[in-house]
């Protein structure tokens, strides 16, 4: 018997739970090794032989590899560990979160600008669906 | 006998420090955000804290996935700053109260609250900006700071209710310390959030607004507000405000508001800011 997660019907949001925290663990504790100024050196100069000392899934070090921010999410990343890897690439908080939304720099810091994404229509995986 | 006498909220928003600390602070987008505190700034230099209790949330920077503490408290003599990925914050060493830490362990986990204890931690920007915004750039903080770190990183996240709980323990142990020492306790986080996915940028300013408003008119409230009324109403992040409750149960039960500010956006936030004296000063 598992515990009900209602916050799986959330729209476009991957909750970090103690589950998916196991899940990622090797992921998200390759990124914490990216607060030392030696290791982002290290993976800048070989990003593939680097994330290879990690236990992690292929599919991990894919998402990894390509910046598939949302797809690191999905494997079990979160975004407290991922946005080192941003840190790492030079990219604020804001240009990553543009990325995951799927909209440009400029669409993402306008939407901010005129006071953030509504909540209205944004509670419910249904609500999205009938959007289309 | 020490007292707290005033709680402060405010978000902890990476950003606003980096702002700061790259001199964009007069800039047309950060210029509001600093204003905002200019009157906090002087509000706080006159009460002159002897000692900071600030409730934050490390943000993988003392704490990996190796541990998780779902409370911990710094009681060390002196937290350096973490280097988040970026290099430090070019800020000052925050100093501990090692005598009151100790204390207020004590005295919790005998009310039941078994918090982690933490001698030797480095302090990411969740403790450090909120520093920033209330103090500016001093050579030194002007007081010693005791770290209460909050797990809103891994969820399940503590409830707002046991938050609220923790702060009471929290001022019956400062109340019980026999040395005279005015204390600030603060809530850092928050407001509404959501900084990962393709609902990332979420912001609801009625929900703030009311959150703020009950800080002092019902913050019974405020402590039976569900996980998921958080997730669904402030974002995945917006569930950083239980930690404003900590700060709210360390209060009287009647406080009075002296400052409020609210600005969207900064970065990806709703900035919420808020200061709460206890009325019995």
């Amino acid at each position: 018997m598992s515990l009900p997660k209602e916050y799986d019907d959330l729209p476009g949001t991957v909750v970090f739970d103690f589950d998916r925290a196991r899940q990622g663990y090797h992921l998200n504790m390759f990124c914490m090794s990216l607060m030392k100024p030696e290791n982002r050196a290290a993976f800048k100069a070989n990003e593939r032989a680097y994330l290879d000392r990690w236990p992690m899934t292929e599919a991990q070090k894919q998402s990894i590899l390509k910046r598939d921010w949302n797809g690191m999410l999905a494997l079990g990343g979160n975004i407290y560990f991922t946005s080192k890897i941003a840190a790492t690439d030079g990219l604020s908080f804001q240009q990553i979160a543009a990325i995951m939304t799927g909209s440009s720099q400029e669409e993402y810091a306008q939407m901010m600008l005129k006071g953030g994404r509504p909540v209205q229509g944004n509670r419910s995986k249904s609500e999205w669906k009938s959007r289309g | 006998m020490a007292r707290i006498v005033a709680g402060v909220a405010a978000s902890h928003i990476p950003a606003v420090g980096a702002a700061w600390d790259n001199g964009k602070a007069g800039e047309p987008y950060w210029r509001p955000v600093f204003e905002g505190f200019e009157r906090s700034k002087e509000w706080i230099a006159k009460v002159k804290p002897d000692v900071c209790i600030v409730v934050y949330n490390d943000h993988a920077s003392a704490f990996s996935l190796e541990i998780i503490p779902t409370f911990a408290i710094g009681c060390a003599a002196e937290f350096p700053i973490a280097d988040e990925g970026w290099g430090p914050r070019p800020v000052p060493p925050v100093k501990g109260h090692p005598e009151l830490a100790t204390h207020i362990v004590q005295s919790i986990v005998l009310d039941e609250f078994d918090i982690t204890v933490v001698n030797k931690m480095e302090v990411d920007h969740g403790l450090t900006v909120p520093l920033t915004l209330m103090f500016g750039q001093p050579k030194e903080w002007p007081c010693p700071v005791i770290p209460i770190s909050v797990n809103v990183v891994v969820y399940p996240v503590p409830t707002g209710h046991r938050c609220y709980m923790l702060g009471r323990a929290i001022r019956k142990a400062v109340e019980s310390f026999d040395k005279d020492l005015r204390v600030v306790i603060f809530g850092t986080g928050g407001m509404s959030h959501q900084l990962q996915g393709p609902r990332a940028g979420l912001i609801n300013r009625e929900f703030d607004t009311r959150f703020l408003d009950n800080l002092t008119r019902d913050p019974q409230a405020l402590a039976k507000i569900s996980h998921f009324e958080y997730l669904r109403e402030t974002g995945s992040e917006g569930i950083e405000m239980v930690m404003w409750l900590i700060m709210r149960g360390a209060l009287d039960d009647e406080v009075r508001e002296v400052r409020r500010f609210y600005h969207v956006p900064a970065s990806n936030t709703a900035l919420g800011h808020i200061i709460l004296e206890n009325t019995r000063r």
